[in-house]
């Protein structure tokens, strides 16, 4: 147990510390991470051998993050990538790889193991490039969706590999592979499909798809409602995980990938209402985990071997890393991405990848590469995974300003147009929402309440399923780049937590805020709202209207007397905003409550025309000149 | 029987001592369709279509309001701006008000000595309302001289007040019964006591 918690508090000290000052430094998260893996492991030495097992169960990170990438992605516009997906993809594996093979091949390897090498080295790191660039805001990008598509292929593309590589074993090595599959589990994990004829296996992947899709379509929604229901948060997040880890347990009983799987059941609940939610509770298990993951890689790297085969190692890697730019660039510039997207493609693809280590590890079970190369290999990736953070950091100093004027105007192409932001669909909610629609403007929706949101979207309402109370909620929803938000929740306290972090999140953002009563609308104030609006004043202003024009005064009356109402209650508030303290109850409120009086006494002037008293009169402009002090003959009369 | 309308204009009817009980009248009078402009439109949103229909269901329309700044209330701008539109009122088609008549029954606080190009006012009083006037003939609706009141803040004082609300009643039951003499009454620039048009009056 103080194994465990010495382990917790090494690996997630290490991850606050060293991702803090990355990101004082501008360096990313992901090169926070690598730094903090080899401080507490090749250096310090503060962790252990666990570290493999760790990486095994911090690669599903990367399940996870394909599984929110999917939630980002409308079926529609997964099909509107097909050629980028199969075109950029597959030709950057077959020429990675050949070019690899052919550079191994004169290095003096034998075929089969250089055409390993060269699969293996193929692909790149999801893990890093998607993290980086979704932290960078450029997934959206051309660039950034080229990227997407190749790294998606690679997923799809390392099934096959894993089928393919053991074909190429070397007898002379077979023996040695049997003992390390013997002595570990292996990634090549029996499956419900071994031994099963091949036109079986393809049924079973068909139905495992066909189930996923079926059952992300029509079942998990109902599912998700009841759960929704029962209004128990931690169950919801329970069920989150559940829905993501079950489908890859599926996958990988009929030798799919899990990555995949979860992508696509991503993409099957991208239309869901409870999409943002879904986000919301992954998503801090997948930064988790995906940080993890890049505090092993860093603290695997084995410096022993390191310095024994420095510059080997550094030649390669260097080598490696430009021929994968080079193919990349190469590719974008057929497949006519432009200026800076070019760049972004080359220099962000070009390390090599997470599945690397999984390759490797399954190669060298099945006797396809022998285990010193296997392990100079392993120091390759790692190292060219450790360099990615430099290139970016290269993209951002030195390329990208080259293009940043005609980013700038490609911009406004790429970015939807300016985002509103509805927290709370109650009555009050539903009224505002309504009026911005009727108004021609898309808005985004939260609420807790799963069938309110179910029923606004048979009526067409863009509505999510959420608690719009938690910040990475209203991240999901479009927060930072929002140009209006509207708090209409009736929760007193969670609605100045929102103002809070959205007035951080977003100092531009305009903010209009539901209150509670004057001593909320005074908190909101402070919070940083633009507009407050006590939820009970105006419905009551107009239902006192009635009762007035009810006991027989004139409509005009009515209306000008609300409107000085209106006025003098407001300045009333201005006046008691400074006395107001958030810390003594206001009946304790000494210098309040007799300030309010004051202002009672001045309004009550100004409602029956006392003139001496008051600011505005209800009738000033409409008296007859005898009313007044100074006759105004021509103004007025009868 | 002619049909008319009284549209009633005044945003202070708290310290009105004429205007109201002039509506008083109008409102008791039977064959007389009375609207309180304020009150129909409190918050100024004027409903067109229907301060378009009762124009067309009537043949004398009676504008009356207190005289604001040589003008009328802002309401009846308002209701003027919005009602009058290009083809109903004038322009291509716009004929449907053709041969009604425009009577407006206004009150003053300047004397009438001060509505003429000597007095204090500079101008009469039927120049000041040449607007109105114009969009009576726009409209091709016969504009009917006003009927005024002037000095009405001092006419409860004087007796005069009582004296008007006699004639209003008498003018509106005249038109209603189609006993008012329109030709007469070209021939006066402003209509009272004293050059009431009406056929068979004895006051």
């Amino acid at each position: 147990m103080n194994g465990f918690v010495f382990q917790a508090f090494v690996y997630l000290l290490a991850a606050v510390v060293s991702v803090l000052v990355a990101k004082r430094l501008g360096l990313g998260s992901v090169l926070g991470y690598l730094i903090a893996g080899v401080l507490i492991g090749p250096v310090l030495h503060l962790i252990g051998n666990e570290t493999e097992d760790l990486q095994h169960f911090a690669e599903f990170g990367v399940v996870m993050m394909l599984f929110l990438v999917g939630l980002e992605l409308q079926p529609r516009a997964l099909w509107e990538m097909r050629a980028k997906l199969v075109g950029l993809g597959g030709l950057q594996i077959v020429a990675t790889a050949a070019i690899v093979m052919t550079i191994a091949m004169a290095l003096g390897q034998v075929w089969s193991v250089a055409l390993t090498i060269g699969l293996v080295f193929s692909l790149s790191s999801t893990a890093i490039v998607l993290q980086t660039l979704g932290e960078k805001g450029l997934l959206k990008s051309d660039g950034g969706q080229a990227s997407f598509s190749v790294l998606l292929f690679q997923d799809i593309a390392v099934i096959p590999m894993l089928a393919f590589i053991p074909l190429l074993a070397l007898p002379e090595l077979s023996q040695h592979a049997e003992d390390v599959a013997a002595a570990s589990g292996g990634h090549a994990s029996a499956s419900l499909v071994d031994g099963l004829p091949g036109w079986q296996v393809a049924i079973v992947t068909l139905a495992a798809v066909a189930f996923v899709v079926i059952v992300g379509h029509f079942l998990s929604r109902p599912i998700f409602r009841i759960i929704a229901a029962a209004k128990l948060r931690e169950i919801f997040t329970a069920a989150a995980l559940l829905l993501v880890i079950a489908i890859a347990l599926l996958m990988s009983v009929v030798g799919l990938s899990p990555a995949l799987g979860t992508f696509l059941a991503g993409v099957v609940l991208a239309n869901s209402e409870f999409r943002h939610e879904l986000e919301s509770d992954i998503e801090p298990f997948k930064g988790l985990l995906l940080g993890l993951f890049f505090i092993t890689v860093g603290a695997s790297i084995d410096f022993g071997l390191l310095w024994a085969h420095l510059a080997t190692v550094l030649a390669l890697t260097v080598t490696l890393m430009l021929v994968k730019a080079w193919v990349l660039y190469g590719l974008a510039h057929s497949f006519k991405l432009q200026g800076s997207d070019k760049w972004l493609f080359a220099l962000g693809l070009a390390q090599a990848g997470e599945f690397g280590f999984v390759l490797l590890s399954f190669t060298v079970q099945n006797a396809v590469l022998p285990p010193d190369l296997a392990a100079v290999l392993l120091l390759v990736v790692a190292l060219s995974m450790m360099l990615t953070p430099a290139l970016f950091i290269l993209l951002d100093k030195v390329i990208l300003p080259r293009f940043d004027r005609r980013q700038a105007e490609e911009a406004d192409e790429i970015t939807e147009p300016g985002s509103i932001i509805i927290a709370g669909l109650g009555r009050f909610g539903q009224i505002i929402n309504r009026l911005l629609l009727a108004n021609g403007h898309k808005t985004v929706v939260l609420d807790y309440q799963a069938d309110v949101v179910e029923g606004l979207r048979k009526f067409g309402v863009r509505s999510f399923f959420g608690d719009a109370g938690r910040p990475d909620l209203l991240h999901a929803a479009g927060l930072p780049s929002a140009k209006l938000l509207v708090v209409a929740i009736d929760d007193v306290e969670r609605a100045i937590t929102i103002v809070k972090h959205a007035r951080r999140e977003n100092p531009k953002l305009h903010i209009i805020a539901r209150a509670f009563d004057r001593g909320h609308v005074y908190r909101l104030y402070q919070a940083g709202a633009d507009d407050i609006v006590r939820e009970m004043f105006d419905s009551s202003v107009r239902a006192g209207g009635y009762a007035l024009t009810a006991l027989g005064m004139h409509p005009y009356e009515v209306e000008k007397s609300k409107a000085v109402f209106v006025k003098q209650d407001r300045w009333g508030l201005r006046q008691l905003a400074p006395l107001w303290r958030e810390d003594v109850e206001v009946f304790n409120n000494a210098e309040y409550i007799a300030r309010s009086k004051e202002i009672g006494a001045i309004l009550e002037a100004a409602m029956l025309g006392d003139r001496s008293a008051l600011h505005d009169r209800t009738d000033r402009g409409w008296t007859p000149p005898g009313a007044r002090e100074r006759p105004d003959e021509e103004k007025t009369a009868g | 029987m002619a049909r008319v309308l009284v549209l009633f204009a005044h945003p202070g009817q708290r310290h009105s001592k004429v205007n109201v009980e002039m509506a008083k009248v109008a409102r008791g009078l039977e064959g007389i369709t009375f609207v309180d402009l304020y009150a129909d439109y409190p918050t100024f949103n004027i409903d067109i279509d229907l301060e378009q229909a009762r124009l067309l269901e009537h043949d004398v329309l009676v504008l009356q309001f207190p005289i604001y700044w040589y003008s009328t209330p802002s309401l009846v701008k308002e209701w003027q701006d919005l009602v009058l539109e290009y083809g109903f009122a004038y322009g291509h088609d716009g004929d449907r008000l053709k041969g009604k008549r425009l009577l407006i029954a206004a009150t003053a606080g300047g004397d009438e000595q001060a509505y003429n190009p000597q007095g204090r006012n500079h101008f009469s009083f039927r120049t000041l309302l040449s607007p109105l006037e114009q969009t009576a003939n726009l409209c091709q609706m016969e504009f009917v001289p006003p009927f005024v009141l002037f000095s009405a803040s001092k006419a409860a004082l004087d007796g005069r007040a009582g004296q008007h609300l006699g004639d209003y009643r008498a003018i509106l039951e005249a038109l209603r019964d189609d006993r008012f003499d329109f030709a007469a009454a070209r021939h006066f620039d402003v209509l009272h006591h004293d050059t009431l048009p009406i056929q068979g009056a004895t006051q």
